[in-house]
């Protein structure tokens, strides 16, 4: 069974639903979607006891406007987008109950890009091969199964109905730096840059373009110098950090292209992505080089958390 | 003969739960059985721990479950695989796929510029796309599109200086030494010589994607009629 919950008055510039993403279809040529802030994601499930992979509202830079149908539990984590129920401030962070009839509108970022919405027990969409995580560009996933965004009159749909929680959990608040620290496996192709390029990549600061998408987010900044300006395309993950021959760092994100030849510095961690997807474009960040024993450690242990 | 003497492979870090595999240095269409038999080798040895998979002209990505795998296991696996790599015989590697192509100016608009730089007739050009079986060296840049190869001196041909906004479905393309079938109507800055009628990529069918890395493909060339007869759309 299938519940409507919220109905769109108002559909601001972009929201959809992700849970975990696509996965096993990447020799295909299709993408992997899901979550750009994978751990204000996961919170926001683990704030309601939603298992992991439940289907969130993804809502980025703000301007949605959400009609209750329902009495409901939910959790709003990520990007602070000044969001009100029926006028009033709400906390973000920790699980609160919604009544039917009150409206939740998100205004504009206050804080960070990309705030998340869940209800107890998830967002229920179509799922194509296994996921219902929205692609725009491949028409896949999201609350119709072809990959659009809300719109309005739109209605999304809950999984089941719960009895409102007698106990709210709260957790730890996102902090956001003024300079967003992103923590960088160096890669085998870092012989392809200048000496100086390498040191000006970790040690200058990074401006986020305004060429900033669900696909990859390009950085300005001092432009590096690389020796080959393009190699034999090859699959490419999450977090990857290529450089065109302009010299500024592109960082691949969840809709990238599963293949690409330019040379890459190397890649992000998961954690790091998701703090990249809070960065609005003007702000800065910096690379600090990380070794992949050590990140991998911290994110199996980031995984188990919540798996 | 191809021998496991040519392979010196390389595992290389591809974030905090990924490796590249680096069989090859250059693209040739030999590789392409050594590609699939490691990957037939990965999806053996990591089974349930495997998350994706991406065969390309010269290396595999692999993506693995940290919460299954650490990645000094993993690497390590990867190693012990690599030592004892063979050659697989993958029947559907060596069969071979067509695609009916409709070669004409209308479907096609960069024909006449092919055929005005290299000084070809239409049916040169058509003799050359369609005269050996190409093969898939990788699928990537939007759902089911294959990029194949290698095409003769006849038919290289830069890519276009201004990528097109929108090129049709269906579409077949040339850049440098490759070509392409478009599965969905896209931007793209190849060269476009004709169309097919054949859906390359459908999520509803099992296989959704027509074409396979590794797969042999063969173009072959039809009527309008023909086009149309087989749900082809000439606008």
């Amino acid at each position: 069974m299938s519940h409507p919950i919220f109905r769109v008055i108002q559909a601001g510039p972009l929201a959809q639903l992700q849970d975990a993403g696509r996965f096993g279809v990447r020799h295909l040529g299709l993408t992997q979607g899901g979550p750009m802030d994978l751990e204000s994601w996961a919170l926001a499930n683990q704030l309601l006891d939603n298992a992991w992979g439940c289907a969130v509202l993804e809502i980025t830079v703000g301007g949605l406007i959400l009609e209750c149908l329902e009495d409901v539990d939910c959790a709003m984590t990520g990007a602070d987008l000044g969001a009100t129920v029926d006028k009033s401030p709400i906390p973000l962070w920790q699980s609160l109950p919604l009544k039917k009839g009150q409206r939740l509108a998100f205004g504009s970022p206050k804080q960070g890009l990309r705030a998340y919405l869940a209800v107890k027990g998830g967002f229920d969409a179509p799922r194509f091969l296994e996921s219902c995580a929205s692609v725009q560009r491949e028409q896949l996933g999201g609350h119709k199964g072809d990959g659009s965004r809300l719109s309005r009159e739109d209605v999304l749909f809950a999984s089941t109905l719960f009895e409102s929680a007698s106990v709210h959990k709260k957790t730890q608040p996102r902090a956001f730096d003024q300079i967003t620290d992103l923590d960088l496996i160096p890669g085998a192709q870092v012989h392809l840059f200048s000496g100086r390029s390498l040191f000006q990549a970790f040690n200058h600061v990074w401006k986020v373009d305004l060429r900033a998408d669900r696909m990859g987010v390009r950085l300005t900044g001092n432009p590096l110098q690389v020796k080959l300006p393009s190699l034999i395309s090859e699959g490419i993950g999450l977090g990857a950090v290529q450089v065109p021959p302009d010299g500024c760092p592109i960082v691949l994100l969840n809709d990238r292209q599963t293949i690409g030849g330019y040379p890459k510095l190397g890649s992000l961690t998961p954690l790091a992505c998701a703090r990249l997807a809070q960065v609005q474009p003007g702000q800065s960040v910096r690379f600090r080089a990380c070794g992949q024993i050590a990140a991998s450690e911290a994110y199996a242990q980031f995984l188990s958390r919540f798996q | 003969m191809m021998k496991t003497a040519r392979l010196a492979p390389r595992i290389e870090h591809a974030g905090v739960d990924a490796w590249t595999v680096r069989l090859f240095d250059d693209i040739a269409e030999e590789n392409m059985p050594w590609i699939l038999s490691l990957v037939k080798g990965c999806e053996a040895l990591f089974s349930e721990a495997l998350i994706d998979i991406v065969p390309s002209y010269t290396t595999v990505w692999i993506q693995y479950n940290l919460t299954k795998l650490s990645s000094q296991v993993s690497r390590q696996m990867l190693v012990s695989l690599l030592q004892d790599l063979r050659l697989l015989d993958i029947s559907h590697a060596g069969s071979i796929k067509e695609i009916p192509v409709w070669y004409h100016s209308s479907v096609g608009p960069e024909l006449e510029r092919l055929q005005d730089a290299k000084g070809l007739s239409l049916g040169e050009v058509i003799a050359f796309h369609t005269e050996n079986p190409f093969r898939v060296f990788a699928l990537g840049f939007a759902p089911g599109f294959a990029f194949m190869g290698s095409l003769p001196d006849a038919l290289v041909l830069p890519r276009l200086s201004t990528p097109r906004q929108q090129v049709a479905v269906g579409s077949v393309a040339i850049a440098e030494r490759q070509t392409a079938a478009y599965p969905q109507a896209t931007p793209g800055g190849w060269n476009v010589i004709g169309r097919t009628p054949l859906r390359l990529f459908d999520p509803q069918r099992e296989a959704m994607s027509y074409l396979q890395v590794g797969d042999r493909v063969q173009f072959v060339s039809i009527t309008q009629q023909e086009f149309k007869r087989l749900g082809g759309d000439d606008r």
